[in-house]
Protein backbone atom coordinates (compact mmCIF):
# COMPACT_ATOMS: atom_id res chain seq x y z
CA UNK A 1 0.00 0.00 0.00
CA UNK A 2 1.76 3.15 -0.78
CA UNK A 3 0.83 6.78 0.91
CA UNK A 4 -2.69 8.35 0.08
CA UNK A 5 -2.25 11.46 -2.67
CA UNK A 6 -0.49 14.14 -0.49
CA UNK A 7 -2.95 17.07 -2.20
CA UNK A 8 -6.02 15.43 -1.36
CA UNK A 9 -4.88 14.91 1.99
CA UNK A 10 -4.34 18.32 2.55
CA UNK A 11 -7.68 19.74 1.24
CA UNK A 12 -9.29 16.88 3.73
CA UNK A 13 -7.59 17.97 6.74
CA UNK A 14 -8.31 21.42 6.31
CA UNK A 15 -11.96 21.16 5.46
CA UNK A 16 -12.01 19.12 8.55
CA UNK A 17 -10.79 21.54 11.01
CA UNK A 18 -12.12 24.26 9.15
CA UNK A 19 -16.01 22.10 9.25
CA UNK A 20 -15.20 21.63 13.03
CA UNK A 21 -13.57 25.05 14.06
CA UNK A 22 -16.59 26.86 12.54
CA UNK A 23 -19.00 24.19 14.56
CA UNK A 24 -17.04 25.42 17.68
CA UNK A 25 -17.29 28.84 17.43
CA UNK A 26 -21.22 28.37 16.64
CA UNK A 27 -21.54 26.80 19.41
CA UNK A 28 -19.61 29.57 21.26
CA UNK A 29 -21.55 32.48 20.00
CA UNK A 30 -25.07 30.23 21.23
CA UNK A 31 -23.47 29.51 24.20
CA UNK A 32 -22.27 32.59 25.32
CA UNK A 33 -25.59 34.47 24.57
CA UNK A 34 -27.64 31.97 25.63
CA UNK A 35 -29.36 32.20 29.56
CA UNK A 36 -27.30 30.69 32.23
CA UNK A 37 -26.96 27.72 33.25
CA UNK A 38 -26.98 26.45 30.13
CA UNK A 39 -29.82 24.91 28.54
CA UNK A 40 -29.13 20.91 28.07
CA UNK A 41 -29.16 21.28 24.69
CA UNK A 42 -26.38 23.75 24.20
CA UNK A 43 -24.69 21.25 26.81
CA UNK A 44 -24.93 18.68 25.09
CA UNK A 45 -24.22 20.13 21.66
CA UNK A 46 -21.10 21.14 23.55
CA UNK A 47 -19.95 18.07 24.36
CA UNK A 48 -20.92 15.98 21.15
CA UNK A 49 -18.48 18.81 19.22
CA UNK A 50 -15.55 18.72 21.90
CA UNK A 51 -16.06 14.71 21.47
CA UNK A 52 -16.15 15.30 17.31
CA UNK A 53 -12.47 16.52 17.46
CA UNK A 54 -11.10 13.92 19.75
CA UNK A 55 -12.30 11.49 17.39
CA UNK A 56 -10.82 13.69 14.35
CA UNK A 57 -7.79 13.60 16.04
CA UNK A 58 -7.56 9.72 17.13
CA UNK A 59 -8.67 8.92 13.14
CA UNK A 60 -5.77 11.55 11.99
CA UNK A 61 -3.23 10.22 14.58
CA UNK A 62 -4.37 6.24 12.85
CA UNK A 63 -4.28 7.76 9.36
CA UNK A 64 -0.46 8.76 9.52
CA UNK A 65 0.47 5.05 11.03
CA UNK A 66 -1.11 3.82 7.91
CA UNK A 67 -2.66 0.28 8.10
CA UNK A 68 -1.19 -0.81 11.37
CA UNK A 69 -2.66 2.30 12.92
CA UNK A 70 -6.07 2.29 11.33
CA UNK A 71 -5.86 -1.89 12.34
CA UNK A 72 -5.24 -1.01 15.84
CA UNK A 73 -7.49 2.18 16.11
CA UNK A 74 -10.55 -0.18 14.68
CA UNK A 75 -9.96 -3.10 16.76
CA UNK A 76 -10.25 -1.10 19.94
CA UNK A 77 -13.49 0.33 18.90
CA UNK A 78 -14.35 -3.44 18.16
CA UNK A 79 -13.28 -4.13 21.93
CA UNK A 80 -15.44 -0.74 23.19
CA UNK A 81 -18.53 -1.88 21.07
CA UNK A 82 -18.07 -5.81 21.92
CA UNK A 83 -18.29 -4.63 25.56
CA UNK A 84 -21.01 -2.44 25.44
CA UNK A 85 -22.87 -4.96 23.12
CA UNK A 86 -22.26 -8.00 25.56
CA UNK A 87 -22.98 -5.80 29.22
CA UNK A 88 -26.48 -5.56 27.74
CA UNK A 89 -27.39 -9.35 26.96
CA UNK A 90 -28.00 -12.35 28.89
CA UNK A 91 -25.01 -14.23 29.87
CA UNK A 92 -24.40 -16.96 32.21
CA UNK A 93 -21.69 -17.94 34.65
CA UNK A 94 -21.11 -21.15 31.98
CA UNK A 95 -20.31 -18.14 29.55
CA UNK A 96 -17.23 -16.91 30.96
CA UNK A 97 -14.65 -18.82 28.63
CA UNK A 98 -16.61 -18.06 25.50
CA UNK A 99 -17.17 -14.41 26.58
CA UNK A 100 -13.36 -14.33 27.10
CA UNK A 101 -13.00 -15.96 23.79
CA UNK A 102 -14.95 -13.45 21.86
CA UNK A 103 -12.39 -10.85 23.57
CA UNK A 104 -9.36 -12.68 23.59
CA UNK A 105 -9.06 -14.55 20.55
CA UNK A 106 -11.73 -13.42 18.14
CA UNK A 107 -10.91 -9.87 18.20
CA UNK A 108 -7.53 -9.92 17.98
CA UNK A 109 -7.31 -12.85 15.32
CA UNK A 110 -9.62 -11.18 13.10
CA UNK A 111 -7.59 -8.28 13.21
CA UNK A 112 -4.40 -9.75 12.21
CA UNK A 113 -6.37 -11.33 9.26
CA UNK A 114 -6.85 -7.48 8.09
CA UNK A 115 -3.52 -6.49 8.88
CA UNK A 116 -2.14 -9.38 6.96
CA UNK A 117 -4.77 -8.69 3.85
CA UNK A 118 -6.06 -12.73 4.28
CA UNK A 119 -8.57 -12.13 2.43
CA UNK A 120 -10.03 -15.51 2.19
CA UNK A 121 -10.31 -16.54 6.02
CA UNK A 122 -11.07 -12.81 7.10
CA UNK A 123 -14.47 -13.04 5.42
CA UNK A 124 -15.49 -16.33 6.85
CA UNK A 125 -14.05 -16.94 10.43
CA UNK A 126 -16.47 -15.53 12.40
CA UNK A 127 -19.41 -16.03 10.26
CA UNK A 128 -18.21 -19.93 9.60
CA UNK A 129 -15.82 -21.08 12.44
CA UNK A 130 -17.01 -18.87 15.03
CA UNK A 131 -20.60 -19.75 14.90
CA UNK A 132 -20.18 -22.89 14.77
CA UNK A 133 -17.27 -23.72 17.44
CA UNK A 134 -19.14 -20.67 19.97
CA UNK A 135 -22.15 -23.17 20.81
CA UNK A 136 -20.13 -26.23 20.15
CA UNK A 137 -18.38 -24.78 23.86
CA UNK A 138 -21.74 -23.47 25.15
CA UNK A 139 -23.17 -27.19 24.23
CA UNK A 140 -19.93 -28.83 25.95
CA UNK A 141 -19.97 -26.53 29.17
CA UNK A 142 -23.91 -28.60 29.50
CA UNK A 143 -25.78 -25.62 30.38
CA UNK A 144 -29.28 -25.11 28.44
CA UNK A 145 -31.03 -23.00 30.46
CA UNK A 146 -32.09 -20.01 27.64
CA UNK A 147 -29.34 -21.15 25.58
CA UNK A 148 -30.21 -20.45 22.04
CA UNK A 149 -31.04 -16.65 23.64
CA UNK A 150 -27.49 -16.60 24.69
CA UNK A 151 -25.87 -18.10 21.52
CA UNK A 152 -27.70 -15.83 18.95
CA UNK A 153 -26.46 -12.62 21.41
CA UNK A 154 -22.64 -13.82 21.26
CA UNK A 155 -23.06 -14.61 17.38
CA UNK A 156 -24.73 -11.17 16.38
CA UNK A 157 -22.00 -9.23 18.96
CA UNK A 158 -19.34 -10.50 17.18
CA UNK A 159 -20.67 -10.12 14.22
CA UNK A 160 -22.20 -6.28 14.69
CA UNK A 161 -19.05 -5.02 16.97
CA UNK A 162 -16.23 -7.24 15.42
CA UNK A 163 -17.15 -8.72 11.67
CA UNK A 164 -18.70 -5.86 10.77
CA UNK A 165 -16.25 -2.71 12.07
CA UNK A 166 -13.12 -4.63 10.67
CA UNK A 167 -14.48 -3.92 6.79
CA UNK A 168 -13.47 -0.37 7.63
CA UNK A 169 -9.94 -1.18 8.22
CA UNK A 170 -10.46 -3.93 5.71
CA UNK A 171 -10.68 -1.57 2.83
CA UNK A 172 -6.85 -1.01 3.20
CA UNK A 173 -6.18 -4.41 1.91
CA UNK A 174 -8.19 -3.96 -1.56
CA UNK A 175 -5.85 -2.80 -4.81
CA UNK A 176 -7.56 0.56 -5.22
CA UNK A 177 -6.74 2.72 -8.26
CA UNK A 178 -3.34 5.75 -6.80
CA UNK A 179 -3.34 3.74 -3.89
CA UNK A 180 -6.53 5.82 -2.45
CA UNK A 181 -7.18 3.25 0.19
CA UNK A 182 -7.14 5.46 3.46
CA UNK A 183 -8.71 8.24 1.74
CA UNK A 184 -12.04 5.95 0.85
CA UNK A 185 -11.81 5.75 4.64
CA UNK A 186 -12.44 9.26 4.98
CA UNK A 187 -14.73 9.45 2.64
CA UNK A 188 -16.93 6.30 4.03
CA UNK A 189 -17.03 7.63 7.57
CA UNK A 190 -17.13 11.46 6.52
CA UNK A 191 -20.52 10.60 4.89
CA UNK A 192 -21.83 8.22 7.30
CA UNK A 193 -21.45 10.16 10.15
CA UNK A 194 -22.11 13.15 8.34
CA UNK A 195 -25.36 11.86 7.41
CA UNK A 196 -26.23 11.30 10.37
CA UNK A 197 -25.71 14.57 11.91
CA UNK A 198 -27.01 15.94 8.35
CA UNK A 199 -30.42 13.57 9.15
CA UNK A 200 -30.92 14.76 12.63
CA UNK A 201 -30.88 18.79 11.56
CA UNK A 202 -33.44 18.14 9.17
CA UNK A 203 -35.48 16.06 11.71
CA UNK A 204 -35.08 18.83 13.85
CA UNK A 205 -35.66 21.56 11.29
CA UNK A 206 -38.98 19.90 9.07
CA UNK A 207 -39.09 16.31 11.04
CA UNK A 208 -43.10 16.09 11.06
CA UNK A 209 -44.20 12.38 10.68
CA UNK A 210 -42.41 9.88 12.81
CA UNK A 211 -40.63 6.88 10.73
CA UNK A 212 -41.05 4.01 13.71
CA UNK A 213 -42.54 5.69 16.53
CA UNK A 214 -42.29 2.11 18.44
CA UNK A 215 -38.30 2.30 17.74
CA UNK A 216 -37.23 6.08 18.10
CA UNK A 217 -39.11 8.72 18.82
CA UNK A 218 -36.58 10.87 16.96
CA UNK A 219 -36.20 9.73 13.43
CA UNK A 220 -38.65 10.97 10.97
CA UNK A 221 -39.22 10.70 7.45
CA UNK A 222 -38.53 14.33 6.72
CA UNK A 223 -35.14 13.43 8.35
CA UNK A 224 -34.15 10.71 6.48
CA UNK A 225 -34.81 12.10 3.17
CA UNK A 226 -33.22 15.39 3.77
CA UNK A 227 -30.39 13.88 5.42
CA UNK A 228 -29.81 11.53 2.68
CA UNK A 229 -30.17 13.63 -0.07
CA UNK A 230 -27.84 15.95 1.63
CA UNK A 231 -25.40 13.57 2.43
CA UNK A 232 -24.99 12.31 -0.86
CA UNK A 233 -24.50 15.80 -1.98
CA UNK A 234 -21.84 15.54 0.02
CA UNK A 235 -19.87 11.97 -1.14
CA UNK A 236 -20.69 13.82 -4.95
CA UNK A 237 -18.64 16.47 -3.17
CA UNK A 238 -16.15 14.52 -1.95
CA UNK A 239 -15.53 12.67 -4.60
CA UNK A 240 -12.27 14.18 -5.48
CA UNK A 241 -10.98 12.27 -2.70
CA UNK A 242 -11.72 8.37 -4.39
CA UNK A 243 -11.62 6.57 -7.50
CA UNK A 244 -15.56 7.95 -8.61
CA UNK A 245 -17.02 10.03 -10.68
CA UNK A 246 -18.96 12.06 -8.84
CA UNK A 247 -22.40 10.81 -10.02
CA UNK A 248 -21.29 7.54 -8.32
CA UNK A 249 -19.77 8.79 -5.64
CA UNK A 250 -22.86 10.27 -4.73
CA UNK A 251 -24.84 6.89 -5.34
CA UNK A 252 -22.30 4.83 -2.98
CA UNK A 253 -22.79 7.66 -0.04
CA UNK A 254 -26.59 7.48 -0.85
CA UNK A 255 -26.25 3.45 -0.29
CA UNK A 256 -23.43 3.61 2.41
CA UNK A 257 -25.83 6.44 4.27
CA UNK A 258 -29.46 4.21 3.91
CA UNK A 259 -27.51 1.43 5.58
CA UNK A 260 -25.62 3.80 7.92
CA UNK A 261 -29.73 5.08 8.62
CA UNK A 262 -31.12 1.19 9.06
CA UNK A 263 -27.89 0.41 11.84
CA UNK A 264 -29.33 2.72 13.82
CA UNK A 265 -32.72 2.21 13.50
CA UNK A 266 -31.78 -1.82 14.52
CA UNK A 267 -29.02 -0.14 17.42
CA UNK A 268 -32.37 1.42 18.54
CA UNK A 269 -34.60 -1.67 18.77
CA UNK A 270 -31.96 -3.16 20.68
CA UNK A 271 -31.89 -0.81 23.43
CA UNK A 272 -35.48 -0.55 23.42
CA UNK A 273 -35.52 -4.25 23.89
CA UNK A 274 -33.23 -3.91 26.56
CA UNK A 275 -34.53 -0.67 28.32
CA UNK A 276 -31.75 1.10 28.22
CA UNK A 277 -31.62 4.91 26.40
CA UNK A 278 -27.70 4.61 25.60
CA UNK A 279 -24.73 1.69 25.29
CA UNK A 280 -22.69 3.58 27.34
CA UNK A 281 -20.57 6.09 28.26
CA UNK A 282 -17.30 6.19 26.60
CA UNK A 283 -17.62 9.57 24.60
CA UNK A 284 -19.18 12.28 26.30
CA UNK A 285 -22.30 13.69 24.46
CA UNK A 286 -23.02 10.94 22.78
CA UNK A 287 -23.50 7.76 24.83
CA UNK A 288 -20.86 4.52 24.26
CA UNK A 289 -19.03 3.58 21.05
CA UNK A 290 -22.05 1.83 19.60
CA UNK A 291 -24.34 4.86 19.53
CA UNK A 292 -21.36 6.69 17.65
CA UNK A 293 -20.55 3.54 15.70
CA UNK A 294 -23.97 2.10 14.82
CA UNK A 295 -24.40 3.23 11.70
CA UNK A 296 -20.70 2.71 10.22
CA UNK A 297 -21.22 -0.98 11.43
CA UNK A 298 -23.92 -1.80 8.69
CA UNK A 299 -22.49 0.71 6.03
CA UNK A 300 -18.74 -0.83 6.35
CA UNK A 301 -19.62 -4.01 4.59
CA UNK A 302 -21.71 -2.61 1.84
CA UNK A 303 -19.83 -0.34 0.64
CA UNK A 304 -16.41 -2.39 0.92
CA UNK A 305 -18.57 -5.00 -0.96
CA UNK A 306 -18.96 -2.03 -3.83
CA UNK A 307 -15.73 -0.91 -3.91
CA UNK A 308 -14.17 -4.29 -4.27
CA UNK A 309 -16.66 -5.19 -6.96
CA UNK A 310 -16.19 -2.19 -9.19
CA UNK A 311 -13.44 -0.24 -8.61
CA UNK A 312 -10.31 -2.56 -7.98
CA UNK A 313 -8.07 -2.89 -10.45
CA UNK B 1 -2.24 -6.19 66.80
CA UNK B 2 0.46 -3.81 67.09
CA UNK B 3 0.79 -3.61 63.21
CA UNK B 4 -2.46 -1.66 63.44
CA UNK B 5 -1.87 0.86 65.49
CA UNK B 6 0.88 1.95 63.74
CA UNK B 7 -1.09 2.05 60.50
CA UNK B 8 -0.18 4.83 58.43
CA UNK B 9 -1.82 7.59 56.95
CA UNK B 10 -0.09 6.63 53.37
CA UNK B 11 0.29 4.21 51.36
CA UNK B 12 3.96 2.41 50.88
CA UNK B 13 4.78 2.49 47.52
CA UNK B 14 3.76 -0.60 46.94
CA UNK B 15 0.90 -0.54 47.51
CA UNK B 16 0.68 2.94 45.28
CA UNK B 17 1.59 0.66 42.43
CA UNK B 18 -0.66 -1.54 43.16
CA UNK B 19 -3.58 0.71 44.11
CA UNK B 20 -2.80 2.21 40.51
CA UNK B 21 -2.47 -0.19 38.77
CA UNK B 22 -4.95 -1.86 39.77
CA UNK B 23 -7.08 1.67 39.11
CA UNK B 24 -6.34 1.48 35.81
CA UNK B 25 -6.71 -2.22 35.01
CA UNK B 26 -10.22 -1.97 36.41
CA UNK B 27 -11.26 0.98 34.04
CA UNK B 28 -9.70 -1.07 31.07
CA UNK B 29 -12.07 -4.10 31.67
CA UNK B 30 -14.69 -2.40 33.10
CA UNK B 31 -14.95 1.63 32.27
CA UNK B 32 -15.81 1.55 35.55
CA UNK B 33 -17.80 4.72 36.61
CA UNK B 34 -18.93 6.22 40.21
CA UNK B 35 -22.04 7.38 40.17
CA UNK B 36 -23.11 9.63 43.27
CA UNK B 37 -26.60 9.24 43.93
CA UNK B 38 -27.34 10.05 47.29
CA UNK B 39 -23.89 11.08 48.68
CA UNK B 40 -21.14 13.01 47.13
CA UNK B 41 -17.41 12.30 47.43
CA UNK B 42 -15.66 13.37 50.59
CA UNK B 43 -12.59 12.48 52.71
CA UNK B 44 -14.70 11.71 56.13
CA UNK B 45 -14.72 8.95 58.02
CA UNK B 46 -17.03 6.11 56.92
CA UNK B 47 -18.17 2.36 56.46
CA UNK B 48 -18.75 1.85 52.49
CA UNK B 49 -20.60 -1.09 52.28
CA UNK B 50 -21.12 -3.40 49.36
CA UNK B 51 -22.73 -6.41 47.52
CA UNK B 52 -20.13 -8.73 46.85
CA UNK B 53 -19.53 -11.69 44.20
CA UNK B 54 -16.57 -11.45 43.46
CA UNK B 55 -12.48 -10.68 43.99
CA UNK B 56 -12.98 -7.45 41.68
CA UNK B 57 -15.44 -5.94 43.69
CA UNK B 58 -12.77 -4.39 46.25
CA UNK B 59 -10.80 -3.43 43.37
CA UNK B 60 -13.55 -1.65 41.70
CA UNK B 61 -15.03 -0.01 44.77
CA UNK B 62 -11.78 1.37 45.41
CA UNK B 63 -11.18 2.68 41.77
CA UNK B 64 -13.85 5.18 41.90
CA UNK B 65 -12.55 6.70 45.34
CA UNK B 66 -9.68 9.40 45.12
CA UNK B 67 -6.18 8.31 45.63
CA UNK B 68 -5.81 9.88 48.67
CA UNK B 69 -8.90 8.50 50.37
CA UNK B 70 -7.96 5.05 49.09
CA UNK B 71 -4.54 5.59 50.84
CA UNK B 72 -7.21 5.54 54.31
CA UNK B 73 -9.30 2.90 53.45
CA UNK B 74 -8.66 -0.53 53.87
CA UNK B 75 -11.10 -3.72 52.63
CA UNK B 76 -12.20 -6.30 54.74
CA UNK B 77 -10.90 -9.65 54.14
CA UNK B 78 -11.79 -13.16 55.41
CA UNK B 79 -8.52 -14.23 57.28
CA UNK B 80 -9.07 -17.93 56.52
CA UNK B 81 -9.08 -17.33 52.52
CA UNK B 82 -6.32 -14.74 52.63
CA UNK B 83 -4.66 -15.62 55.79
CA UNK B 84 -4.24 -19.33 54.09
CA UNK B 85 -0.47 -18.93 52.73
CA UNK B 86 2.21 -16.15 52.55
CA UNK B 87 1.40 -15.37 49.05
CA UNK B 88 -1.89 -14.59 49.75
CA UNK B 89 -1.27 -12.56 52.97
CA UNK B 90 1.37 -10.80 51.14
CA UNK B 91 -1.14 -9.92 48.56
CA UNK B 92 -3.79 -8.96 50.63
CA UNK B 93 -2.15 -7.27 53.56
CA UNK B 94 1.56 -5.58 51.82
CA UNK B 95 -0.03 -4.82 48.46
CA UNK B 96 -4.06 -4.21 48.97
CA UNK B 97 -3.81 -2.78 52.54
CA UNK B 98 -6.70 -5.01 53.36
CA UNK B 99 -7.63 -5.71 57.13
CA UNK B 100 -7.84 -9.38 57.80
CA UNK B 101 -10.78 -10.66 60.07
CA UNK B 102 -11.60 -14.18 61.21
CA UNK B 103 -15.42 -15.50 60.79
CA UNK B 104 -15.14 -18.19 62.92
CA UNK B 105 -13.01 -17.17 65.71
CA UNK B 106 -12.31 -18.08 69.32
CA UNK B 107 -9.27 -16.01 71.12
CA UNK B 108 -10.16 -12.28 71.98
CA UNK B 109 -7.72 -11.34 69.97
CA UNK B 110 -9.16 -12.34 67.00
CA UNK B 111 -12.42 -10.61 67.60
CA UNK B 112 -13.37 -9.24 64.54
CA UNK B 113 -15.06 -5.88 65.60
CA UNK B 114 -12.16 -4.62 67.51
CA UNK B 115 -9.98 -5.40 64.99
CA UNK B 116 -12.52 -3.07 63.01
CA UNK B 117 -12.72 -0.55 65.74
CA UNK B 118 -9.27 -0.25 65.90
CA UNK B 119 -8.81 0.80 62.37
CA UNK B 120 -11.75 2.68 62.37
CA UNK B 121 -10.21 4.68 65.82
CA UNK B 122 -6.89 5.20 63.60
CA UNK B 123 -9.10 7.31 61.37
CA UNK B 124 -9.37 5.52 58.47
CA UNK B 125 -12.69 4.25 56.40
CA UNK B 126 -13.62 0.39 55.89
CA UNK B 127 -15.02 -1.12 52.89
CA UNK B 128 -17.32 -3.93 54.22
CA UNK B 129 -18.98 -6.98 52.19
CA UNK B 130 -21.54 -7.39 55.04
CA UNK B 131 -23.03 -10.62 53.64
CA UNK B 132 -19.63 -11.97 54.93
CA UNK B 133 -18.72 -14.47 51.86
CA UNK B 134 -19.17 -13.95 47.93
CA UNK B 135 -22.83 -14.38 46.74
CA UNK B 136 -22.90 -17.11 43.81
CA UNK B 137 -26.40 -17.65 44.07
CA UNK B 138 -29.39 -16.10 42.03
CA UNK B 139 -30.22 -13.94 45.03
CA UNK B 140 -29.66 -10.24 44.41
CA UNK B 141 -28.47 -9.88 47.61
CA UNK B 142 -27.79 -12.34 50.52
CA UNK B 143 -29.15 -11.65 54.24
CA UNK B 144 -26.37 -9.21 55.88
CA UNK B 145 -24.41 -10.57 58.73
CA UNK B 146 -24.27 -8.39 62.31
CA UNK B 147 -20.94 -6.80 62.09
CA UNK B 148 -22.12 -3.48 60.05
CA UNK B 149 -24.61 -3.20 63.44
CA UNK B 150 -21.68 -3.32 65.57
CA UNK B 151 -19.93 -1.18 64.26
CA UNK B 152 -22.35 1.36 64.25
CA UNK B 153 -23.27 1.03 67.34
CA UNK B 154 -19.96 1.16 68.27
CA UNK B 155 -18.98 4.25 66.30
CA UNK B 156 -22.19 6.02 65.29
CA UNK B 157 -20.30 9.50 64.04
CA UNK B 158 -18.92 6.88 61.03
CA UNK B 159 -21.02 7.43 58.10
CA UNK B 160 -22.37 4.17 56.38
CA UNK B 161 -22.23 4.06 52.81
CA UNK B 162 -23.90 1.48 50.35
CA UNK B 163 -22.62 0.76 47.29
CA UNK B 164 -24.04 -1.41 44.62
CA UNK B 165 -21.31 -3.00 42.34
CA UNK B 166 -22.89 -3.57 39.11
CA UNK B 167 -22.16 -6.55 36.96
CA UNK B 168 -18.38 -7.49 39.01
CA UNK B 169 -20.21 -11.28 39.28
CA UNK B 170 -20.24 -11.23 35.58
CA UNK B 171 -16.79 -9.80 34.98
CA UNK B 172 -14.69 -12.18 37.41
CA UNK B 173 -17.24 -15.13 38.69
CA UNK B 174 -16.01 -16.83 41.97
CA UNK B 175 -13.44 -19.58 40.82
CA UNK B 176 -11.90 -17.69 37.53
CA UNK B 177 -9.52 -15.63 37.32
CA UNK B 178 -9.50 -13.64 33.97
CA UNK B 179 -11.68 -10.91 33.90
CA UNK B 180 -14.31 -10.80 31.05
CA UNK B 181 -14.51 -7.04 29.88
CA UNK B 182 -17.82 -5.45 30.72
CA UNK B 183 -18.77 -1.88 31.69
CA UNK B 184 -19.55 -1.48 35.24
CA UNK B 185 -20.69 1.21 37.38
CA UNK B 186 -20.45 2.11 41.31
CA UNK B 187 -23.52 3.62 42.63
CA UNK B 188 -23.39 4.95 45.82
CA UNK B 189 -26.37 5.51 47.94
CA UNK B 190 -27.26 7.80 50.80
CA UNK B 191 -25.98 7.41 54.38
CA UNK B 192 -28.06 4.93 56.53
CA UNK B 193 -27.60 5.32 60.15
CA UNK B 194 -28.90 3.42 63.06
CA UNK B 195 -32.38 4.90 64.18
CA UNK B 196 -32.44 5.72 68.31
CA UNK B 197 -34.03 2.39 69.63
CA UNK B 198 -33.55 0.55 66.70
CA UNK B 199 -33.63 -2.90 66.63
CA UNK B 200 -30.10 -5.03 65.27
CA UNK B 201 -32.30 -7.18 62.64
CA UNK B 202 -34.26 -4.13 61.64
CA UNK B 203 -31.21 -2.03 60.62
CA UNK B 204 -29.63 -4.63 59.17
CA UNK B 205 -32.51 -5.48 57.06
CA UNK B 206 -33.41 -1.69 56.14
CA UNK B 207 -29.34 -1.14 55.05
CA UNK B 208 -29.61 -4.37 52.83
CA UNK B 209 -32.65 -2.73 51.65
CA UNK B 210 -31.10 0.36 50.86
CA UNK B 211 -28.31 -1.20 49.20
CA UNK B 212 -31.02 -3.58 47.00
CA UNK B 213 -32.89 -0.17 45.86
CA UNK B 214 -29.35 1.53 44.29
CA UNK B 215 -29.51 -1.28 41.66
CA UNK B 216 -29.54 1.03 38.28
CA UNK B 217 -30.71 -2.22 36.30
CA UNK B 218 -34.50 -1.39 34.36
CA UNK B 219 -36.52 -4.47 35.54
CA UNK B 220 -35.88 -7.37 33.70
CA UNK B 221 -37.43 -10.58 33.83
CA UNK B 222 -33.58 -11.90 34.54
Amino acid sequence: MTLPPMHETVILLVGLVGVLTTASIVAGILSWRAPKPLPSTLVNLNQRINAWWVMVVAITVAFFFGRTGMTILFALISFAALREFVTLTHSRRSDHWVLLGMFGIIIPFQYWLVWTAWYGLFTIFIPVYCFLLMPAITALNGDTERFLERVSAQQWAVMISVYCVSHVPALLTLNVPEGRNLLLIAFLIITVQGSDVLQYIFGKLFGRHLLSPSVSPSKTWEGLIGGLVASSLLGALLSFLTPFSPLAAAGVAFIACLMGFLGGLVASAIKRDQGVKDWGHLIEGHGGMMDRADSLVFAAPVFFHIVRYFWTV
Amino acid sequence: MTKLHLRANTFTLLQTVTSVGLSAAAWVVTGVRPIWNGSQPSERQRIYFANHASHGDFILLSACLSEKVRARTHAVAAAEYWGKSRLRRFIAEDMLSSVLIHRQWTDETQNPISIMLSVLDDGHSLILFPEGTRNTTEADLLPFRSGLYNLSMARPDVELIPCWIENMSRVLPKGQFLPVPLLCRVVFGPPVAISPGEERRAFLERARQTLLSLDPRPDRDD
